[in-house]
């Protein structure tokens, strides 16, 4: 990523990578998610749902943070993001580890 | 087996034999309702404490899809019965979700009175400037010069300001966004719920089937597209600066935020002094 300036602690800034999960049959095709996602994830696609409507596909699953955008702004309870395993581990262990500094100070 | 990841996250508070909802396609009550949702998720309530009256309409249907104590009143008279439960149990944190014909137009006269009154209520007032459940009446709050089915020669009628008509009625909170506000939206329903007395959060909502079709402004998407453009923030605004006009800028923001007692308070109050009153008669 290109930063103007450098953050002090930009090699302990882990991006929490998202996965999209996406009910195709209860979408109605109206697009918000699509328009509105902030990292351009997501893509109408051309195939069919039960209901006759074009549910969107994850066109670029590696950009999800797991904003949660989609989810708030979906009006069919459709899509959802949840935060990926490893990155569920990895939080994990930082709040463990911030705990234990938090300990040690004070 | 259904692993977890296939569940919705919001699936415990909506009753999901009846999901897909009605609400067609660009609607943005369904939106309003994940912002309701998700206020709710994180005050943490007591579920068994929270009851939901709707009216008639399209959001008068969200009594019927919310997992809650709620309750589909007929039309107009949501408030009334809100009050009802209110009054009978104050412990109970009672909503009122239903749209501006319903609460503007019929039961306007409610709307007044529940504000004059200062009822403990949250009202969640969905505005799509339109009658839209039954095919695209005009309503009470459709902008000046606006299509309906029944005004084809354009709306002559002036439209009500909701904010100020809840504000000169007395209300405590009155807050208005739009549907794509979704995070301040939260924000505000969580303060409204919150906040003691009468408070209102007027949100204004795409209609794709009648309001824009009838208009030729495109589809919910579309909608949601001018509201970005073209609405401004403006906390504290005066109330009667707060017309909307048919395409022009929306102004939206947290507009009111008083104290006043509510009238159990003022009951409890009275209730308190006269059992005073009566312990000194019979000494």
């Amino acid at each position: 990523m290109n930063y103007k300036r450098i953050p002090y602690d930009i090699d302990k800034i882990k991006i929490p990578q998202g996965e999209i999960h996406i009910i195709k049959n209860r979408c109605k095709g109206c697009g918000f998610c699509v328009e509105y996602c902030p990292r351009d994830v997501l893509e109408m696609s051309d195939e069919f749902n039960a209901m006759g409507y074009h549910p969107p596909r994850v066109k670029n699953p590696e950009n999800c943070v797991n904003c949660g955008l989609c989810e708030m702004l979906c009006p069919d309870f459709a899509i959802w993001s949840t935060l990926k395993p490893d990155c569920r581990q990895a939080s994990k262990k930082k709040s463990a580890e911030d705990e234990k500094e938090a300990k040690i100070e004070s | 087996m259904i692993k977890k990841e296939d569940h919705h996250p919001m699936e415990s508070l909506l009753r999901m034999d009846r999901i897909p909802h009605i609400w067609c396609p660009g609607c943005g009550i369904g939106t309003t309702v994940t912002a309701f949702i998700v206020a709710l998720e994180k005050l943490k309530l007591d579920f068994n404490k929270v009851c939901v009256v709707s009216g008639i309409g399209c959001t008068g249907r969200v009594a019927g899809y919310i997992n809650l104590d709620s309750f589909h009143t007929t039309h107009g008279r949501a408030i009334p019965f809100a009050t009802g439960i209110k009054l009978g149990n104050p412990e109970l944190k009672v909503v009122v979700f239903s749209g501006d014909g319903d609460l503007i137009s019929i039961g306007g006269n409610h709307f007044i009175h529940a504000a004059r009154r200062n009822i403990d209520l949250t009202v969640i007032c969905v505005n799509n400037f339109i009658y839209a459940m039954t095919g695209g009446q005009v309503a009470p709050t459709t902008p000046l010069t606006a299509y309906t089915t029944t005004s084809p020669y354009g709306n002559f009628e002036l439209p009500s300001n909701v904010p100020q008509l809840a504000e000169s009625a007395g209300a405590v909170y009155v807050a208005r966004w739009t549907a794509l506000h979704i995070r301040r939206l939260t924000n505000s329903i969580i303060e409204a719920l919150q906040k003691p007395g009468f408070s209102v959060v007027e949100v204004i909502s795409p209609c794709a089937m009648y309001y824009s079709r009838i208009n030729r402004l495109g589809d919910g998407i579309d909608m949601m597209k001018f509201y970005h453009e073209n609405s401004v923030i403006k906390h504290n605004e005066p109330t009667e600066n707060l017309d909307i006009d048919y395409q022009k800028e929306i102004i939206v923001g947290k507009f009111i935020n008083r104290e006043r007692p509510t009238f159990t308070d003022s009951y409890n109050d009275w209730l308190v002094t006269e059992k005073k009153a009566q312990s000194k008669s019979m000494i």
